[in-house]
């Protein structure tokens, strides 16, 4: 691989800044504010509490609901508030890639609550809706496996790099954004689009795993700080 | 529908009818106020406001429209309101609620009615081309007194807000990449609530206040002392005294509340 410098500067392997806090919201159960690149994110977790809808109720276990929403003034069009389709998708998709960490088998006929919110937008808000979801998840006392982390990696100008900004996902070529949790390396979510071959596709992969490593640091940092302060 | 015990509604009243608070402050008191502004660097405008544990954003988005036939030569302003469900328990996604409708249109009218955006200077060719601007309101804490951290949040944030100079050049608008404008802005606006305990009027009220509350009333009142918003809300009714005398306080507590603008 060689040494060549993307457009914001970074090196290939570079991830964007990135700072996580736990425990922001006084009302939620559960809280958490990531900044990575120009993202902006903030979540909040209640539960587990009774499921109050009749539809979700499992009688031997508890469940988690996602809601992924952007801010109408969080992108460069405004975007017309409440639900699409996108988000629909990345909702469903986030409760699925949280899940497997989660001890609810413990919590039968409840229900845990994610909300995540983003409030501004800057490539890869799927994923670090993910990874600020976990630290939320954490500090609402929810018994969990591991903390589940996220991070993309994709191809820009035929390189394969990773943590895709705005700019670079739109130009560029594909992107693999996953979920996985660390201690077991066991991924919890995959996607990818754009046009890959195998072995760039396996190289996005190892690339993207090497980022979540990277970024489950800086989750247990935040919650370290917080738990040692407060 | 949260139910509250029977023992701190009698709590609170009891305090209150001693002119005493929960938390320690008097009915006059405001919770910690602090506002950041330009906290969404993708938005033409935005701000962040704290008032204790209650957090709002604002942010300001602007399109070219076309305007109402009835009103050619000026822009146009839009407020809506999130009330996120990360925000509050009993906050529930979906269409906005009846309160959260309810926020937005009192937030609206304070800044509508003082007539504090300049919309003449917003149209850039009468009866074709004016700036419209969303001001939308994201809920994301809520420990009490939504109306007045929001009408300060947007406050700030269309203070902060600023736009490209656009020019018509052959029947097309043409943006500036560079060059920006100041939204024109001629005066502040404040808003001041106050809920019903009792039989006294309490300003700010916390969320265990909200929930024993009979009556609330919003008083919208711009830096030079005018009223230029009401709203009364709640199942109990309010005394003509009680009005007057909250009106009173708004006018006087509103010139502390811009002084944070």
């Amino acid at each position: 691989m060689s040494e060549f410098i993307r457009g914001d500067g970074r090196k290939y392997d570079e991830l964007r800044p990135i700072k996580i806090e736990a425990g922001v919201l006084e009302r939620a159960d559960g809280s958490a504010y990531l900044e990575v690149g120009g993202n902006k994110i903030l979540v909040a977790v209640y539960g587990p509490r009774e499921s109050y809808i009749r539809r979700l109720l499992e009688p031997n276990t508890g469940v988690i609901r996602c809601r992924y929403n952007m801010a109408p003034f969080s992108v460069d069009d405004r975007k017309r508030p409440g639900p699409d389709r996108r988000s629909s998708e990345i909702s469903k998709i986030t409760a699925d890639a949280l899940r497997p960490a989660l001890m609810l088998e413990n919590y039968p006929r409840s229900m845990v609550d994610v909300f995540i919110e983003v409030i501004e937008a800057e490539g890869g808000t799927r994923c670090a809706g993910i990874t600020a979801a976990s630290v939320a998840l954490v500090d609402a006392g929810i018994p969990m496996k591991d903390i589940v982390v996220g991070c993309a990696a994709g191809k820009v100008d035929d390189r394969v790099v990773l943590d895709l900004s705005e700019k670079e996902d739109k130009e560029g070529q594909a992107d693999v954004p996953i979920a996985m949790m660390p201690r077991t390396g066991e991924i919890t979510l995959l996607q990818s689009d754009g046009d890959l071959s195998e072995e760039e596709f396996q190289q996005a992969l190892a690339l993207a795993v090497e980022g979540c490593k990277k970024v489950s640091k800086i989750q247990k940092d935040a919650l370290k700080r917080k738990y040692a302060t407060g | 529908m949260k139910i509250t015990p029977e023992i701190t509604r009698e709590s609170i009243t009891n305090l209150v009818e001693n002119d005493k608070r929960e938390d320690g402050r008097g009915l006059n008191d405001y919770r910690d106020i602090s506002i950041e502004t330009n906290v969404i660097s993708k938005a033409e405008g935005s701000a962040r406001v704290k008032l204790g544990g209650t957090q709002v954003i604002v942010g300001i988005k602007s399109t070219l429209s076309s305007p109402f036939p009835d009103t050619p030569d000026l822009g146009v302003l839009m407020t809506n309101c999130e009330m996120l469900p990360m925000a509050d328990p009993t906050f529930e996604p979906g269409p906005p609620s009846e309160n959260s409708i309810e926020l937005a249109r009192v937030v609206d009218r304070g800044i509508r009615e003082s007539e504090l955006v300049d919309l003449e200077k917003l149209c850039i060719e009468e009866g074709k081309h004016v700036w419209m601007l969303f001001i939308d309101l994201h809920i994301i804490d809520n420990c009490g007194n939504l109306f007045d951290a929001a009408e300060l949040a947007v406050m700030a944030a269309l203070q902060s807000t600023k736009l490209p100079v656009a020019t018509v050049v052959d029947d097309e608008v043409v943006l500036s990449e560079d060059e920006t404008f100041d939204l024109p802005i001629n005066k502040k606006v404040a808003m001041c609530t106050f809920v019903k305990i009792g039989d006294k009027m309490v300003i700010d009220s916390s969320l265990s206040e909200e929930s024993v509350a009979d009556a609330r009333l919003n008083v919208g009142v711009t830096d030079g002392g005018s009223i230029c918003a009401m709203q009364k809300g709640g199942q109990k009714p309010l005394t003509q005294a009680e009005i007057l005398e909250c009106v009173n306080r708004a006018i006087s507590k509103t010139k502390e509340l811009v002084e944070f603008i």
